[in-house]
């Protein structure tokens, strides 16, 4: 079970009412490399991984659902006043035919999520290497959205998210080397 | 010690339609150097660790539009 604490891990400011910006944010939501289908990912590999890093993926896939709450902030406050006609302008029409304001679990190109884009392999080593490269693609999706982001406050939470990226593959690294390791060769860290 | 930017130039074509970026640089995390953590590495003060992402130094590897002012995008 899980434990919520009313706030986000890291506050979620946005200086610019910018629904392109939200567009492509959306990528992180619903998109193949984004905080949903990581925390789904995670989650749902834990229980058949070796004891040794089942609480490492506990873990992660737990942080994975806050940084899918600031992105949900970071999305809702750039378009929740956003006439129809800015979202327009921002390629958001077909969105809000569908959806008006609220939020969605599609990427920025609209496809909706799926759960092919996540796999539980069965094998811890082709599971933590698929994870690793999740990793590496969430970080890389947020610098591709800093670049095209012009909002200092909004690049403020994104790098902090990226941040938080760059660790999660350092310690999905580390459970490789965890499982690597011989029985008879005790090494000290 | 590492770097977490690289560079090369690509081919750049006279026929070419857009003016050529000349130097790309990608980005090399810190995670790709360190191996298994070892002990005691120097620590940020908790309140700026919970700011930055990462309470450990070596990892903290901050990303900037190369378009923004401030440059560790790509360039430096
Ligand atoms: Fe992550």
């Amino acid at each position: 079970m899980w434990i919520y604490e009313k706030k986000l891990q890291y506050p979620v400011r946005v200086s610019t009412c910018n629904p392109r910006l939200a567009k492509y944010l959306i990528e992180q939501y619903g998109g193949a490399d984004g905080e949903l289908a990581a925390a789904l990912r995670y989650l749902n590999q834990r229980y058949t991984l070796p004891p040794k890093v089942i609480g490492l993926l506990n873990d992660i896939g737990t942080e994975e659902l806050a940084h899918l709450e600031m992105i949900a902030t970071m999305v809702y406050k750039l378009t929740k006043d956003a006439t129809p006609e800015q979202l327009k302008e921002a390629g958001l029409e077909p969105h809000y035919v569908d959806h008006e304001r609220a939020l969605f679990y599609h990427n920025a190109a609209g496809n909706p999520f799926t759960a092919t884009y996540i796999q539980a392999k069965g094998d811890p080593i082709t599971d933590l290497y698929e994870d690793i490269a999740a990793e590496e693609k969430a970080r890389a999706t947020y610098q591709w959205i800093i670049n095209m982001s012009d909002d200092p406050d909004l690049n403020d939470g994104l790098r902090f998210l990226r941040e938080r990226e760059i660790i999660h593959a350092q310690r999905f690294r580390e459970a490789v080397e965890i499982l690597k390791e011989e029985r008879s060769q005790k090494k000290i860290f | 010690m590492f770097t977490t930017r690289k560079q090369y130039e690509p081919y750049i074509s006279p026929f070419d339609p857009c003016p050529p970026i000349r130097v790309k640089t990608y980005v090399t995390a810190p995670n790709l150097y360190v191996g298994f953590q070892p002990p005691n590495l120097p620590q940020f003060p908790l309140r700026e660790a919970l700011m930055k992402g990462t309470l450990w130094q070596v990892f903290y590897d901050p990303y900037y539009s190369p378009y923004e002012t401030k440059t560790k995008g790509d360039g430096s």
